[in-house]
């Protein structure tokens, strides 16, 4: 019996998982409500079965994601049983950053890299576990499956370790923690074939619908909420589209796409024929900003 | 790459841009694999710098179109950059790193190990092999077969890689010649693989995805065509069932044992063992999530129960009741090690052998793999990127089989206990026979445990010759010179024992004798600890330095004559002593008062005289680093 490539991916990602959990003190899984985070949690459910996964979730929160992001959120948490830690950046709640008055790049350091160390650091959580996929970027290429960060959880090339076979170290000494990513292997398109083949449920955002958008910068946003304001010029208008990537609303490019189901997005991945991060505005800071991002700890 | 203008911006007259439109079809190429189940394949590929690795995975990820638009444009019309590097690495020039690159085709997924063909090659190279079905060996047409490919070529056979195609690249460049090809294929043949060979052009696409008009007299596959008709690796597919426990959960009052099928299958109802206690059960449930399955598979995650209640918890192995594997705690082993700091025979390393941990002690391997030669040359230790072959023994025992049979049950991590860093990956070859006892012999900490253990021969330097002769200052320097190059030595002299040890004892020649009986015993036990130990004393008769030398093992004791005139040494009289023996105010005084007797056959002598102290001291240290006192 030859296994498929979703087997294969499933039983791997599900290998990782249990790894995680029996190598680490307090392990935690980052939800973000995005199709990664789904088929995370899903996979995480089927590692387990019939108890409950033996960790929490934690959504490091901007206070800016789309409104359906929250309510999946709170949903999904709910039917699996697990604890779902919310963690904003209380300095930047305070001061009310935002990505439309400081820019992408701050609002991002500050609520998702500082917010996701402080919540590591006040949890005490010493290994997270994170949808992030080999094929987003060029510079993930290289990524362990167990990613070793420092204390202070800065990632330093020159130390992480060499990955044979199925064999993950997660030793650490104190103050250092893993950043564990099962879903490595996995490619965008792999993705959206587990959700169709499992029946998971994604947000209803990536599919095709009427939704109130405005264009800035030749980016189509969604006007998800009032914080968004037409600018000069600007009209807010009903448009078909869907999201490819699921962050900020400010910050996610929509597309203009007709595909309601998951067919329909594979096709047109097909002859749309961008890469994912496209639509992530967050990218277009320089040419390696993820890179130096990952190096100051975003996820 | 589609018709629809998304198109890479060709240079006229750039190779390749050209080449990427010839190819181009005219609607867009075969999507990655639409929906639809597929197999995986793992590759790994290998080849020197500038044979056109990259450009030849660029080709793949644009011919099977996994590469999208916006990226293909990004890298104009050299598609070996859809594979660069991090931003650091490329400023600073180097790849040292296994890279992981997907693409697909209607049926199958790959997933393939870029390891770079230079730098840590060894370490990398064994990295991604672990996790490959096949390699793909490439060879750049002008240059042939080289001594990197007979090396990559020889990692992946170690590392349990079955299948081998031999690329033979840049065909464009020798005119599509036959012969070029044939005369490289039985080179490469030479190197006893089965393999597939393919003469391709990455660079023009020449026999990646289609066959090449380019090369009628080539009558196989095209790369593609051969890769989507290999067989998947039934590795430990078809053996007696074995999975190692990762996890166990409770529920319900009833335990599941949670693992990945390492070999075999699992049926409900069969016979199981638990590893290594040997405690039998069956399976009634193997599931996966809420499903209950009637069979696993090897490669399968799943969490069994069992009908009986039985211990069994992480690091055990559930396995077929009637072929279990073994269990031992000595084996033998090839030893790959990947850490800037040696290999040091008789540490204790943390073992990772699947979900099994344990403490193991190595020896000091039996021999290394010259992977250029791959000849069997004398081991003195193991350096980053070495390889080995050693017993070593665990502080448990481990249920394994041997790495040939299967991966998952025979590859184990070596892991520094201080640092944490994974300095080693190891593959069983079998385990050692009972009666071999390794463990027994070393497990009393011998004086050469502890001297393995700080890699070095310990010794006693003995310095002896009239006061005045530079014994002391050359001991120092010695001893300075030695700590530098990361011996762990001692110095024992009239100070630091007169003032202690032997404070009851005078200058009669009773007392003198047993001063020096003392400092030999002290330095036998220090010798036993492993140390060089360095003693400067006048230690003027031949009978007490003997007795030191015949306290010690052969070859331990170095005496060290400071041979220097009378005349002189009085001439330098450093502390005034000699000015004072003459006056009669100390009796008994060597050299004056009493007799000097000249070591006759000593290891090392120094013309005082003649030398400077410095010259002197590099001659003991050269005497020292001679091959037979290097130590282990
Ligand atoms: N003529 C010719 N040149 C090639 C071919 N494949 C690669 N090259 C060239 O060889 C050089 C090194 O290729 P690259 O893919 O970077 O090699 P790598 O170091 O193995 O990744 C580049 O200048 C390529 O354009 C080929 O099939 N024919």
């Amino acid at each position: 019996m030859t296994l498929t490539h979703l087997q294969r991916l499933e039983a791997e990602a599900i290998h990782i998982m249990r790894e995680a959990a029996a190598e680490f003190e307090r392990p935690v899984m980052l939800y973000s409500a995005g199709k990664d985070s789904s088929v995370l949690l899903h996979l995480a459910k089927l590692a387990f079965a019939p108890a409950r996964p033996p960790f929490p979730l934690l959504h490091v929160d901007t206070t800016w994601k789309f409104k359906a992001m929250y309510a999946l959120r709170d949903r999904a948490a709910a039917e699996a049983g697990m604890e779902l830690i919310v963690h904003r950046n209380p300095e930047a709640e305070e001061r009310g950053i935002n990505p439309l008055d400081h820019g992408s790049a701050l609002h991002t350091q500050m609520w998702k890299t500082d917010g996701l160390k402080q919540a590591l650091d006040r949890h005490g959580l010493d290994a997270a576990i994170g949808g992030a996929r080999r094929d987003e970027e060029r510079v993930r290429a290289k990524e362990r499956i167990f990613s070793f960060r420092s204390a202070g959880h800065r990632w330093d090339p020159k130390r992480q370790r060499p990955e044979l076979w199925r064999l993950y170290n997660g030793r650490k000494a104190k103050g250092e923690s893993f950043r564990i990513f099962p879903l490595s292997n996995w490619t965008e398109l792999d993705v959206w074939q587990y959700v169709e083949a499992r029946g998971i449920e994604v947000s209803e955002l990536y599919f095709a619908a009427p939704r109130p958008v405005l264009e800035r910068d030749g980016n189509l946003l969604m006007v998800d909420d009032e914080r968004l304001k037409p600018g000069p010029g600007e009209e807010v208008r009903e448009r078909w589209v869907r999201f490819r990537t699921l962050g900020c609303y400010p910050l996610s490019g929509a597309i203009e796409s007709r595909a309601a189901d998951i067919p329909g997005l594979i096709a047109e991945m097909r002859t749309g024929r961008q890469s994912e991060r496209q639509g992530r505005l967050i990218d277009r800071d320089g040419t390696a900003s993820m890179e130096r991002k990952k190096r100051e700890g975003y996820f | 790459m589609g018709g629809d203008g998304h198109v890479a911006p060709a240079q006229a007259g750039a190779p390749g841009g050209e080449e990427l439109r010839r190819l181009s079809p005219a609607g867009a190429p075969a999507f990655a694999g639409a929906t639809g189940e597929k197999t995986l394949l793992r590759l790994i590929t290998c080849g020197s710098v500038d044979d056109g690795k990259s450009t030849l995975l660029g080709r793949l990820l644009f011919e099977t179109g996994s590469a999208f638009d916006d990226e293909l444009a990004a890298c104009g019309d050299d598609l070996s950059r859809l594979v660069d590097g991090l931003e650091a690495e490329r400023e600073q020039g180097i790849t040292i790193d296994v890279a992981y690159r997907f693409f697909a085709t209607a049926t199958r997924k790959y997933i393939v190990a870029d390891a770079p063909g230079h730098e840590q090659y060894t370490r990398n190279l064994v990295t991604g092999a672990s996790t490959a079905e096949l390699a793909l060996v490439l060879v750049d047409a002008r240059k042939g077969v080289l001594t990197q490919t007979r090396r990559h070529s020889y990692l992946c056979r170690l590392l349990g890689v079955s299948r081998f195609v031999l690329l033979v690249n840049k065909m464009d460049a020798v005119g599509y010649d036959r012969a070029v090809f044939e005369r490289i294929v039985t080179d490469y043949a030479a190197l006893g693989e089965s393999f597939t060979a393919i003469p391709v052009s990455a660079l023009s696409g020449d026999n990646v995805a289609a066959r090449s008009p380019a090369m009628a007299w080539y009558e196989g596959p095209s790369l593609l065509e051969h890769l989507e008709a290999v067989e998947p690796e039934a590795e430990g597919g078809d053996g007696p069932f074995a999975m190692q426990v990762q996890w166990v959960s409770r529920h319900d009052g009833r335990r599941g044992f949670a693992g990945m099928v390492a070999r075999g299958s699992v049926r409900l109802g069969d016979r199981v063992q638990v590893m290594p206690a040997g405690t039998r059960a069956t399976v009634d449930r193997i599931g996966l999530g809420d499903a209950g399955l009637d069979e696993a598979v090897q490669g399968q995650s799943v969490m069994l129960s069992f009908a009986q209640e039985v211990d069994c918890s992480r690091g055990d192995v559930v396995a077929s009741a009637a072929y279990p594997p073994g269990v031992a705690d000595q084996f033998e082993a090839v030893i790959v090690w990947m850490a800037q700091e040696e290999l040091v025979a008789g540490r204790q390393y943390a073992l990772k052998l699947g979900t099994q941990n344990a403490l193991a002690t190595v020896h000091t391997p039996k021999y290394e793999i010259d992977v250029d030669t791959l000849e069997q040359v004398p081991a003195h230790g193991l350096r980053l990127n070495g390889i080995g072959v050693a017993n070593m023994w665990t502080d448990r025992p481990l249920v394994f089989e041997a790495y040939e049979d299967v991966r998952d049950l025979g590859g184990f991590l070596l892991i520094d206990r201080v640092s944490n860093e994974t300095v080693g990956a190891g593959l069983i070859r079998h385990a050692l026979r009972r009666s071999q006892n390794l463990h027994a012999q070393m497990l009393d900490v011998t004086p050469e445990a502890r001297a393995a253990i700080k890699g070095q021969k310990p010794l006693l330097l003995w310095f002896t010759g009239l006061s005045g002769a530079g014994k002391s200052t050359i001991a120092n320097l010695v001893e300075g010179k030695l700590h530098a190059a990361g011996r762990h030595t001692f110095l024992l002299d009239g100070d630091n024992v007169r003032l202690g040890l032997n404070r009851d004892l005078g200058f009669s020649d009773a007392d003198r004798a047993e001063n020096i009986r003392r400092v030999g015993e002290t330095a036998r036990l220090m010798l036993d600890a492993g140390l060089i130990v360095l003693a400067a004393f006048i230690s003027p008769f031949r009978a007490e330095r003997r007795m030191v030398r015949e306290m010690l093992g052969e070859g331990e004791f170095v005496e060290i004559f400071v041979d220097v005139p009378l005349a002189l040494a009085e001439e330098r009289d450093p502390k005034g002593l000699y000015a004072k023996a003459r006056d009669g105010r100390i009796p008994n005084f060597t050299g004056i008062g009493s007799p000097y007797e000249t070591p006759e056959a000593p290891e090392i002598r120094i013309d005082s005289a003649a030398m400077t102290i410095e010259e002197a001291a590099d001659e003991i240290v050269r005497f020292l680093t001679s091959p037979s006192l290097r130590g282990a």
